[in-house]
């Protein structure tokens, strides 16, 4: 027989896991709302112009990130775009279709694999550097010395970084998309020997130019998460060497989370925006 | 005449005015009720035992860090509660040097020095350059602009922050440690730089320091805070006199009986 002592000692556990959860929720319920706050006091600063300084400092930092990424990028596009082609030709081969893995080996890069892992390899790559960066100005005082200096941080720091986080995304997704295209063209046609007319008019029947811009849509969202998570982690970040890595850590996961989310809402939305588009046709995603 | 001697014997105003302030961080109170007035045109120094709250005052100043209670004045604005924008007027015309420099470690020294130009006055280029120049040579870091802070010892650090805090010719001065970490020469150009910029441009300061050679020659006026609050507010000989023994012991740089039970434990 349960003595009262034990139901109300399990219930007293229970609640004390019912109260952490709620705690947990409300915490992140906050973190989310103060990333929204920074979010908003960017925009604030983008369409308020945020000078000449900010602006050469954007192209200063799309020099940084974009061009220094492509490197990357294309490797890792056209790795994922050869074993696409590795791992789909059997299948189509077997049942005769062969000509047109090129069409799925396109599909797949253009919306969901290159725009993917081109922002989870800018999530590393970018958003890393963005947070220690930030992190470490923080820990050493520099954001506090702009501020006393009458330099908004946020004017200063957080816009050009998001603009060029911004802009540059979608074309690296770009590079990411041809390359990785021409890893399956070169697995699919040169090694395995599907001729080459019809892996190209497969590919090109398959995609629309609104296939191409949905990944490009994404891409630019994909941005947006990269570089706002990175700058709110880095400006809240703890003390010490500590802090800064700790700062990183929680940079990457929250943007790798954050993409992941929004690519499944951005799929949703411009699925039903296709079928409003193109009522007859089937849908696309 | 009458009205001459009145001007005189009228005190001078207050520049920035502590009206019972507390400010705790989580459990630990730093400061326990501060009420105090930094006269416009003096230069107050500030003691106290590393760790009390000194470097949290200054900050209160410039808006860094609010108070939980209390309020904080500039003339006769309150300004502990104003955002960034609203403390941008202020923050313009004071001159801050951290305790660590906190200089942007991805600009030069001449950027770093001419940031706060670029960001508020009009000058051109060349007076630009020309104002960093001469800030840097009165810190004695001439021809320095092309270095990058990184290749800095702390000592020349602080000195280019220095430079940076004077750059817009503030009327009001925060040094946090001006003095540390540099050699005894250096550390009295720093003192005559401070005595100059008070008598030839007028400026008011609030200088920290544990550096006594330092507080007593450019100290009008020195504080001490202890525990949270202020225990001593005088001349540098009213100081000297002081009848608290704390007070006595930290001129004297003495560790008594309580301060060195832990090395007797060894
Ligand atoms: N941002 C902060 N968060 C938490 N605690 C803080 C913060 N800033 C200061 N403190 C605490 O407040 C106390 C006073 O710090 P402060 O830097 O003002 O000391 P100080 O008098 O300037 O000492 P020193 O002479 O060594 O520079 C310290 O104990 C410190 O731990
Ligand atoms: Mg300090």
């Amino acid at each position: 027989m349960a003595s009262i002592e034990t139901i109300t000692g399990k219930l007293g556990a229970r609640q004390g896991y019912i109260a952490r959860l709620g705690a947990w929720a409300i915490e992140a319920n906050l973190a989310l709302g103060d990333m929204g706050v920074f979010f908003l006091s960017t925009l604030y600063w983008i369409f308020r112009w945020p000078g000449r300084r900010a602006i050469s400092e954007t192209f200063a930092q799309m020099y940084e990130m974009g061009t220094k990424s492509i490197p990357v990028v294309m490797i890792g596009g056209g790795f994922i775009g050869a074993v696409l082609a590795v791992e789909t030709l059997p299948q189509f081969q077997e049942i005769g279709l062969a000509s047109r893995v090129g069409s799925i080996i396109v599909i797949s890069v253009v919306k969901q694999v290159g725009p993917i892992l081109t922002a989870v390899m800018l999530a590393g790559r970018l958003g890393g550097a963005m947070t220690a960066e930030l992190g470490t100005m923080r820990v050493t005082e520099q954001i506090d010395a702009l501020r006393v200096m009458g330099a908004d941080p946020v004017r200063t720091l957080v816009v050009p970084r998001v603009l060029a986080c911004v802009i540059m995304t979608p074309i690296l997704t770009l590079y990411s998309d041809a390359i990785g295209i021409l890893g399956g063209w070169l697995v699919a046609v040169r090694v395995e020997g599907v001729r080459n007319y019809p892996f190209w008019h497969y590919a090109a029947q398959s995609t629309d130019l609104f296939t191409v811009n949905v990944g490009l849509i994404k891409a630019f969202f994909f941005g947006v998460v990269i570089s706002t998570v990175a700058c709110y982690k880095g400006f809240r970040c703890g003390n010490g060497a500590q802090g800064v890595g700790k700062a990183c850590t929680e940079a990457f996961v929250t943007g790798f989370c954050l993409i992941l989310l929004s690519n499944f809402i951005l799929a949703l939305g411009l699925n039903n925006l296709y079928n409003a588009l193109y009522p007859n046709q089937p849908s696309v995603l | 005449m009458a009205e001459n001697l009145n001007a005189t014997s009228t005190p001078a105003p207050a520049l920035i005015r502590f009206k019972d302030v507390h400010k705790r961080f989580g459990p630990q109170v730093v400061l326990n009720g501060v009420t105090m007035a930094f006269t416009e045109g003096q230069t107050t120094v500030v003691l106290g035992p590393s760790g009390t709250g000194k470097s949290v005052l200054l900050k209160h100043i410039v808006g860094l860090l609010q108070p939980d209670v209390g309020g904080v004045f500039y003339r006769d604005t309150r300004i502990d509660h104003l955002n960034d924008r609203g403390m941008e007027p202020i923050r313009k015309k004071i001159g801050f040097l951290f305790q660590l420099s906190a200089l942007f470690d991805s600009m030069t020294v001449g950027d770093n020095v001419a940031f706060p130009l670029r960001e508020h006055s009009k000058l051109s280029k060349t007076d630009i350059r020309d104002r960093v120049a001469e800030r840097l040579a009165m810190v004695g870091m001439e021809n320095s602009e092309k270095k990058m802070p990184g290749e800095l010892s702390g000592g020349q650090r602080k000195r280019v922050a220095l430079a940076r805090a004077i750059a817009l010719n503030p009327e009001l001065v925060l040094y946090d440690e001006p003095t540390t970490g540099l050699d005894p020469i250096r550390s009295d150009v720093i003192n005559e730089l401070i005595l100059k910029l008070h008598e030839e441009l007028k400026v008011s300061a609030i200088v920290v320091t544990h550096d006594m050679t330092s507080a007593f020659k450019v100290g009008d006026r020195l504080v001490m805070l202890m525990g949270g609050s202020i225990i001593a507010d005088g001349t540098a000989d009213e100081l000297r006199s002081h009848s608290d023994p704390r007070v006595q012991r930290f001129i004297a740089g003495r560790a008594d009986e309580e301060d060195l039970r832990a090395l007797h434990r060894i």
